[in-house]
This record gives structure tokens, C-alpha cells and sequence, in this order.
């Protein structure tokens, strides 16, 4: 079995589906670690311990990037979305209400797959007939 | 607005939802190459080469300073016209379901056809090598008795094997040989088609495009579609009866391993 957390019989479920899965379980695992560490470092008052968690901490947000970037890379909506309000500085609600206006401003490249942008949003089929 | 110019067309939010629900699911048919090969993007429309890692070398700038240029795929873009007429989107406004847009059909059929023939056989004007031009395999031929098809295709899993390519395998059939493995029961009344997918471990494909059949592996890593915009659509013009849209979308497609992929031509059947 890929997870305990499948929601829906796996014989239901397409391969990529199910990795889409995998990748998402694990992000959400990297970042409940980010944050466990985030406490203990707080919580310690011996210094070196909270350095070596700082450090382990930190490789957490490594490897949560990397899942990120695995899934964006798969998903043409969530792609969109990272271009729209990743590595920006306005106010995120204000980039929400451009990037709905269709005003483009707050936008990456336009690679996006959103509704409006005009990409259907197919992107991989890998794993169906 | 982006360079597909949608808003300047007379097509009000249901209508654009409308057409894209009656164009997604038949791509998602049509798009064999994008069931088998790895798809990398989108990146953008303002994407424009892949990075190949290798260079040229060209003259140097003086004596004594080398030269290098560095390589690049570029990426094509290709694109299918289509007019619609304005009363069938009216209608797709007011909500009707049962949707006559055959001009869009066409379209997404014939940019489909033209995506997998670029992946599995090649485009040679936009310097795209397919997978049958770039298998260093030589091709195994087809039975005329599809009963025998899966010794052929078994016979390409194992030529892959021993080239130390792993799978699980996929299989993209032209529709013509598709069509008859689904018809077709084996001795004992076994379906040709599940038998088929055992020897493979992977999908069989309906694959428009290609000729013959293809079997590669599908564990990753060895074929690239690299998608710089995804199929979108675009606005050309209008009048009062017609609007005219494209589909559009930009790629380059690189075989990273020669050895993954075997061909099977189909025997050419002899004239009564």
C-alpha cells in the first residue's frame, strides 16, 4: 500500500495519482517536522542541542522544497499558482484580486493553467490508457 | 491579457468553460505520447530552448582565448486554427449541454496527432528526433496473425532487458492494431489485451500517430517532453456570425536513452 491516508480504493487510482499522493504526504511530513524542530529549538535551554536541531530543522525545508518542486512540476495549476504569488512583494491578497482581474502584473511567466490564463491544464498522462 | 489575446474575444465565462470542457477530455484521448514519455512544464510560453548540456567549439576570439558555443534544442510551437460559429457559443451560455463545435474537434484531433507523430516518429523541421528514429534497436516485425502479437512483443521486452533497460513497458499502438488486439480472444478465450499487459507490466496504449507499434519502458527518466506553454487557446478575430480561436502549445521532446525502445512494423499483407 503507497499511504494509510488513501481516501479511495488504490485499485481506483491511476499510478500517477497515487504518486501525486506520495509526494503530498511527504511535503506534509516535512513540514510538521519543520515544525516539531521549530519548538524543541525554542523550548531547549542547552545551546548546542539547539543548534544541532536548527540545523536538522533546516534540512527539513530542503527537503520540502524539493517535493514542492517535484509536484509543481506535475501540476499545471499549481504551477500557475506558485508563478503568481511565490518570490513577489505586494500585499498577497492584492496579487489574488490582479491575478483574478486578468491584469497579469502580479504574474510569473504565464505558464498557467487556471481558467482564463487559457492552458486546459493537461500536462502529464503518464500512467493512463 | 497574455498573447492569446482571450479577452478580446465575445465569449463571456460560460462560454470559455464550455469549450474547454468539450475539448479536454477528447485531447486527453488523443494524447497517446503523453501516457508513455516523461512531461517536464510547464514552463512558459517565454520559454524557448532546452538546455542539452553540450557544446560546439567555434574559433576563438583572439589567439589566445578559446571559443565554445553552447547547444540547444529549441522548442516548437505549434498551432491548429478553428472557427466556431457565434450562435452555438450563445447557446453554450444559456447552458446547453449537448454542444455541436466540430471545427474545435477537429483542431484538438489534428494538434494531438501532430504531438504523438513528433514524439514517436519525429518532426524533422523543427529538428525534434522521435523515438522510432532514435532506437538503437533494430525493429521486430508483427505477425499478420494478431494471436501471435505476443510473441513479438515479449520478443521486444526482452531485447530490452537484456540491454539492461528496465520496466515496467509500455506498448503505443497504431489504431488500426489497437482495435484488433481488443477483438481478439486467445486459445482458452483469454483477451489478447490482458495477456498483452502482463508480458508488459505497463499500459497498452491507442496511440493516433504511430505506426505500427512502439514498446519502451516507462520507468522514467529515458524520454522528455519538455512543455513550454500547454495546450491553450488563443483569439484570432471575429464578426457577426464567427469567431475564430487556436489551439497552442510550444515543447521540445529528447530521447535520453537509445536502448529504451524497440519498434514493431506490422507485415504488410499480401493483395488477393
Amino acid at each position: 500500500m503507497a499511504s494509510e491516508g488513501l481516501h479511495e480504493a488504490a485499485n481506483l487510482l491511476d499510478e500517477a495519482t497515487i504518486d501525486h499522493h506520495r509526494a503530498m504526504t511527504s511535503l506534509c511530513e516535512e513540514l510538521e517536522a519543520v515544525d516539531w524542530y521549530d519548538q524543541r529549538v525554542q523550548a531547549t535551554s542547552d545551546s548546542s542541542l539547539a543548534a544541532v536541531l536548527a540545523h536538522n530543522r533546516d534540512e527539513e525545508k530542503e527537503h520540502a522544497s524539493m517535493t514542492l518542486e517535484w509536484l509543481r512540476r506535475r501540476d499545471p495549476v499549481l504551477d500557475q499558482h506558485l508563478r503568481t504569488y511565490l518570490f513577489t512583494t505586494e500585499a498577497i491578497t492584492e496579487i489574488e484580486v490582479e491575478a483574478e482581474a486578468g491584469s497579469g502584473s502580479a504574474s510569473g511567466s504565464g505558464a498557467g493553467a487556471a481558467s482564463g490564463s487559457g492552458s486546459l491544464g493537461i500536462g502529464s498522462l503518464k500512467g493512463s490508457e | 491579457m497574455n498573447h492569446l489575446l482571450r479577452e478580446l474575444a465575445p465569449i463571456a465565462d460560460a462560454g470559455w468553460e464550455a469549450i474547454e470542457q468539450e475539448i479536454r477530455p477528447r485531447l486527453e484521448t488523443h494524447l497517446a505520447a503523453r501516457k508513455l514519455v516523461d512531461f517536464e512544464g510547464p514552463l512558459g510560453w517565454a520559454h524557448s530552448a532546452t538546455a542539452v548540456g553540450r557544446t560546439t567549439s567555434i574559433a576563438g576570439p583572439s589567439p589566445a582565448v578559446t571559443g565554445s558555443q553552447r547547444r540547444v534544442l529549441p522548442l516548437v510551437e505549434l498551432r491548429a486554427d478553428f472557427v466556431l460559429k457565434r450562435s452555438e457559443i450563445d447557446d453554450a451560455e444559456r447552458g446547453a449541454r449537448d454542444l455541436d463545435l466540430p471545427g474545435l474537434e477537429d483542431a484538438g484531433r489534428h494538434l494531438a496527432l501532430a504531438e504523438n507523430t513528433a514524439v514517436f516518429h519525429g518532426y524533422a523541421a523543427g529538428h525534434l528526433q522521435g523515438i522510432t528514429e532514435c532506437t538503437s534497436h533494430s525493429p521486430l516485425t508483427l505477425s499478420l496473425d494478431a494471436e501471435h502479437y505476443p510473441t513479438a512483443v515479449a520478443e521486444a521486452v526482452d531485447v530490452l532487458r537484456q540491454a539492461g533497460i528496465g520496466g515496467p513497458y509500455g506498448l503505443a499502438l497504431s489504431p488500426g492494431l489497437y482495435t484488433e488486439i481488443v477483438h481478439t480472444a486467445e486459445h482458452g478465450g483469454h483477451l489478447l489485451l490482458d495477456h498483452l499487459r502482463q508480458i508488459l507490466g505497463g499500459q497498452l496504449v491507442w496511440a493516433p500517430g504511430v505506426e505500427g507499434g512502439i514498446v519502451l519502458s516507462l520507468r522514467g527518466g529515458d524520454f522528455v517532453f519538455e512543455s513550454g506553454q500547454d495546450i491553450s487557446i488563443g483569439y484570432a478575430w471575429h464578426d457577426a456570425e464567427s469567431v475564430a480561436l487556436y489551439l497552442e502549445e510550444s515543447f521540445s521532446f529528447r530521447v535520453l536513452e537509445p536502448d529504451a525502445s524497440v519498434a514493431l512494423r506490422s507485415k504488410p499483407k499480401k493483395s488477393s
